[in-house]
């Protein structure tokens, strides 16, 4: 390509630059490797092996740890709550999202600015700042510790941007397909459900990625909302962990890597719809 | 026609409503619920008599919340400045090299992604344990490479800790804009650079005046998020110095100040609902505010090909 760097014709004071810039990012690849390589090494490690050489291999290879935190420890419960926490709320997201943003883009009425409004408001307003609302809304609805209190939090938070995205693409779509469906005897349900959705596949990848990490991050909400440790979703157990065995570094960083290893997992499966479906917010 | 139209009415209701409700319930009404109680006395869980701006008065002018509150914010420009002038222009320039497709630009773009996906709480606590004055990873590297006077309680020292934190905000965050100006430049037309080059323009000079310009919107977007990022920091804090911010509430934030006046903390230790539902006002006003001067600001500066 004419603009890849070329280096026999390259200045020697820009190539120093390039240079630096090139051993900066190296440095940084660094920066993030090694400390994930030393949580996982010294999760099969003893908090006494930790303590004498931190940056030592672990010795003897034994998953004791993992059962420890993974059964004891409580995290297999922890784990499972967040996968049903996230999955139920990514399930009201994309369908409650798509059929709103299906409601905005197909069709003309005057409201449909005002309810486009109304949607796109709650990107911008940041919900941690509604707390005490949110907190007296969740008790007078009796849902205070219960995943329900989360999973509709998770999905006000997440419908949204879904709605912002969605419409976006769906508003390129041709009429004529619609037109054509209709002919064909459709109704509107099965318009969305059979023209529409099918198309948007791609974008619904998209927001699906770029709604889950975050939900599947969340620790604010569970902080407020769940106070039973057999509900608490995997960061807040994290933080419950920590706190009660900040002296083990050997069970924490085994904790650290439990709670860090599915997304890693999931990452190096699809490393690239990971990183157009996080940036999709920021490039339209 | 008539009944069309009705029934066409039907069935938008059918497809908006239901999204339109939890969004009206879980997030547009806890916003007037936070004006509504921001202008009231309470006591505990109960709503007193109407208090006007007096919860406003006591977190400006009040000791000890007018203390904390310029404290916190102070710490939250902190925030800002300091993630615009470090992530953010590294992310630039990092996106700027990745799109010029060096050696390695996939592999740099995919490990640089990693962190990103990591929940705060996660890299919270686990910088937590390596920087650890005594066997923490940070101050034993620094000591096994010789340089040992550098070694600190980095969490422990009002000066240096919320820029240590905000060092692993950054290490965890930036990746992301990394990969939005990569995106972003990826998008400039190249006959745009190619006439540029051929009309002899160095390439400090293209990156200025051609490409900088026209990635205003990534520019943008990136500004307004580290903005609202910056004034909800949270998490960060009380996984790593706790809720209070310590070491004497040198790193306190208004999102940790807000928690602790909500659910109690702050000095008497009871929950102060008419003074939190205001720092929440004053959270969301920010927020809107700074968000829309820095739309503003750079829609003026928006070039169109």
């Amino acid at each position: 390509m004419t603009f890849d760097i070329k280096l026999k014709s390259t200045p020697p004071l820009k190539l120093a630059v390039y240079f630096l810039f090139f051993a900066l990012m190296c440095v940084y690849v660094l920066l993030i490797l090694y400390p994930l390589f030393n949580m996982f090494a010294s999760s099969f490690k003893t908090t006494r092996e930790i303590f004498q050489d931190p940056f030592s291999l672990p010795t003897a290879f034994s998953w004791d740890n993992y059962r420890q935190v993974w059964f004891e420890g409580g995290f297999s419960r922890y784990f499972l709550n967040s996968v049903t926490v996230t999955a139920t709320s990514m399930a009201i997201v994309i369908l409650f999202g798509s059929m709103a943003a299906f409601g905005v883009s197909r069709y003309k009425y005057r409201l449909s600015t005002l309810v486009y409004l109304l949607f796109l408001s709650g990107i911008m307003l940041p919900l941690k700042a509604a707390i005490i609302p949110l907190f007296l809304i969740v008790r007078n609805l009796g849902l205070m510790n219960t995943h329900l209190s989360l999973i509709f939090v998770f999905a006000a938070m997440g419908i949204p941007s879904t709605v912002f995205i969605l419409a976006g693409f769906m508003r390129t779509i041709p009429r004529d397909l619609e037109d054509a469906a209709r002919i064909d005897g459709c109704n509107d349900f099965s318009i969305y459900r059979r023209v529409i959705m099918p198309l948007s596949a791609p974008s619904i990848a998209l927001v699906t990625i770029y709604n889950m990490v975050p939900i599947w991050n969340d620790f604010f909400f569970p902080l407020v909302f769940i106070q039973r440790d057999r509900l608490k979703t995997l960061p807040l157990g994290m933080s419950t962990f920590f706190g009660q065995f900040q002296i083990n570094w050997a069970l924490v960083f085994t904790a650290l890597s439990i709670a860090i290893l599915p997304m890693l997992i999931m990452y190096l499966f699809m490393s690239k719809y990971f990183i157009k479906g996080m940036t999709a917010g920021a490039l339209k | 026609m008539n009944q069309r139209s009705l029934s066409r009415n039907a069935w938008i209701a059918f497809f908006v409503t239901p999204g339109l409700a939890i969004v009206a319930i879980f997030i547009i009404l806890p916003l007037f619920m936070s004006l509504f109680n921001s202008l009231y006395f309470w006591r505990g869980m109960a709503r007193l008599e109407f208090a006007g701006l007096e919860n406003f008065r006591r977190i400006f002018f009040q000791y000890p919340f007018s203390e904390r509150f310029f404290n916190a914010l102070g710490n939250n420009v902190k925030w800002f400045t300091t993630t615009m002038l470090v992530q953010n222009t590294l992310g630039l320039l990092f996106g700027y090299f990745l799109s010029r497709r060096i050696p390695g630009s996939p592999v740099f773009q995919r490990v640089f992604f990693v962190p990103v996906l990591f929940s705060i709480v996660a890299v919270g606590f686990l910088w937590r344990l390596y920087l650890t004055p005594g066997t923490g990873l940070v101050n034993q590297f620094l000591l096994q490479a010789g340089l040992g006077s550098w070694a600190r309680p980095w969490l422990g020292e009002q000066a240096i800790a919320t820029y240590v934190i905000i060092a692993v905000n950054i290490w965890r965050w930036l990746g992301f804009p990394t990969l939005v100006f990569y995106a972003a430049i990826n998008n400039v037309p190249q006959d745009c650079l190619e006439a540029a080059y051929l009309d002899g323009a160095s390439e400090t000079r293209v990156f200025f005046q051609v490409i900088v310009p026209l990635v205003i919107p990534a520019i943008m977007i990136i500004t307004v998020l580290t903005m609202i990022g910056s004034l909800n920091v949270f998490e960060q804090i009380y996984t790593m110095t706790g809720l209070s911010g310590g070491p004497y509430y040198s790193t306190d934030t208004l999102g940790t100040l807000f928690y602790r006046t909500a659910f109690g903390g702050v000095d008497t230790g009871l929950p102060l609902i008419g003074v939190g539902s205001a720092i929440g006002v004053i959270i969301y006003l920010l927020t809107f505010a700074s968000s829309a001067l820095a739309i503003l600001y750079f829609r003026g500066r928006e070039t169109e090909l």
